[in-house]
């Protein structure tokens, strides 16, 4: 498998079909994977794939010293691969200047990650490749358990739940620079005319943030878990957007990423969209 | 009217030019009394009410916001008030798990002929909001230090 990823990516650098090929290194096989960026055929071999490989490659694509390397291939798992629809949907990146080389996965990390215990995209499904093969079935449903189990609790246990979680919060904005779908050159969080999200390290400007960052991702979260992942405070922030992934499910039938075709939520609207709480 | 002791709310009702605030002023040259608790602030359209105002409301001590605008077909920007609706939608799933108290953020369509009901209204969340105590708990979040 690892042989048959280093050979197709030594032909596309080979025959000039793209400039750069977006994977994954490794400097131990103990240590996580980490991005790399091949440009030259020979350095093929530093290319990895294996369940270490967390990182969602998808947030490289529009980044300006990245696109400065020329047309890219890249790297991606299934739930990657959402992340790429969505960025496809938005104009933020164009597929047929991309060589997109799919990689089968049974999930990544040990014990695996809770995304992959209810992952439903091991096959990637547009790539122009899809190297290996998946044994791990996709699963339907179970996406939303934590958060089910979450929103047993009352209210005003879940604003302390919160206020201990975001207190840890140091507003590194390692959740926004992870983020595939966080592509804005101005985050509406480094504005300071008016200042609209306190940047402070605050409980205050801890709960604007974590809103905004969540809000932003209404309806485009494709639930990569990277945001999650980088947090060095070990926040749980996927948890606030799968509530707004299950609420994108259930009063507009839509899951972000799964079908490039369907109309985005946001941006759109729709006269039936239910009121029932509007006075 | 200020009586000692008694808890005032501090609500902020942002509305949209066309419809709600025109409601408000119906209301006023109607000479339909209503709380003055509520603060009001005039935007261009409900569309143009960014979600980040209702936290900024919260943090700058409201303890009941109120977003207002135009009941849909009605909007002087053709669309605003459904794309309005459908973050707010969305929106009030995202504050249910943060647990901040759903009965103190409304969402309503008032129309420029709507003065009674702009009235009704403010007086039915200023009395709510005030059977409901002050908002501490989002206030004390504010002012918790580093």
């Amino acid at each position: 498998m690892i042989d048959q990823l280093r050979q197709t990516c030594r032909r596309l650098l080979d025959e000039g079909k793209v400039n750069v090929i977006i994977g994954y290194g490794q400097n131990s096989a103990d240590g996580p994977a980490y991005p790399i960026f091949v440009t030259k055929p020979e350095e093929v071999g530093k290319l990895v794939w294996n369940d270490k490989c967390y990182a969602n490659l998808a947030t490289y694509l529009t980044r300006k010293d990245i696109k400065a390397l020329g047309k890219p291939a890249i790297i991606v798992k299934g739930c990657d691969e959402r992340a790429l629809v969505v960025l496809q949907q938005e104009s933020q990146i164009d597929r047929e200047a991309l060589y997109v080389i799919g990689v089968a996965c049974d999930g990544v990390g040990n014990p695996r990650a809770a995304k992959c215990l209810v992952c439903d995209v091991h096959r990637p499904r547009f790539a122009a490749e899809v190297l290996g093969e998946a044994s791990a079935s996709d699963v339907g449903n179970g996406r939303y358990t934590e958060l089910g189990e979450f929103l047993e609790k009352s209210p005003a246990e879940r604003m302390v739940y919160w206020m201990e979680e975001l207190s840890r919060c140091v507003k590194c904005y390692a959740c926004r620079e992870v983020c595939p779908l966080c592509y804005c050159n101005r985050c509406i969080a480094d504005k300071n005319r008016p200042t609209i999200i306190d940047t402070s390290a605050t409980l205050k400007g801890n709960f604007a943030w974590q809103i905004v960052r969540a809000f932003h991702l209404a309806g485009r979260c494709v639930s990569c878990g990277e945001c999650a992942r980088v947090c060095p405070a070990g926040i749980d922030l996927g948890l606030l957007n799968l509530t707004l992934a299950r609420a994108a499910e259930e009063h507009f039938q839509y899951r972000a990423g799964i079908d490039p075709e369907k109309t985005p939520i946001i941006g759109a609207y729709s006269l039936e969209d239910k009121e029932e709480f509007i006075l | 009217m200020s009586e000692v002791g008694v808890f005032k709310p501090k609500i902020i009702a942002y509305v949209c030019n066309w419809c709600t605030y025109l409601g408000a002023d119906l209301a006023g040259t109607n000479r339909l009394e209503y709380p003055s608790n509520v603060r009001i602030i005039r935007l261009p359209c409900t569309g143009r009410i960014d979600f980040n105002l209702i936290i900024k409301a919260l943090e700058s001590g409201a303890d009941a916001v109120l977003v207002s605008g135009c009941h849909p077909g009605d909007c002087h920007y053709t669309s605003g008030n459904y794309h309005a609706r459908r973050r707010w939608i969305l929106f009030r799933e995202l504050l249910e798990t943060l647990g901040i108290e759903m009965e103190r953020v409304h969402f309503a369509w008032i129309s420029a002929a709507e003065g009674r009901k702009f009235q009704q209204t403010i007086t039915e969340i200023t009395e709510h909001t005030r059977k409901l105590g002050p908002y501490t708990a989002y206030k004390k979040l504010c002012e918790a230090g580093v």
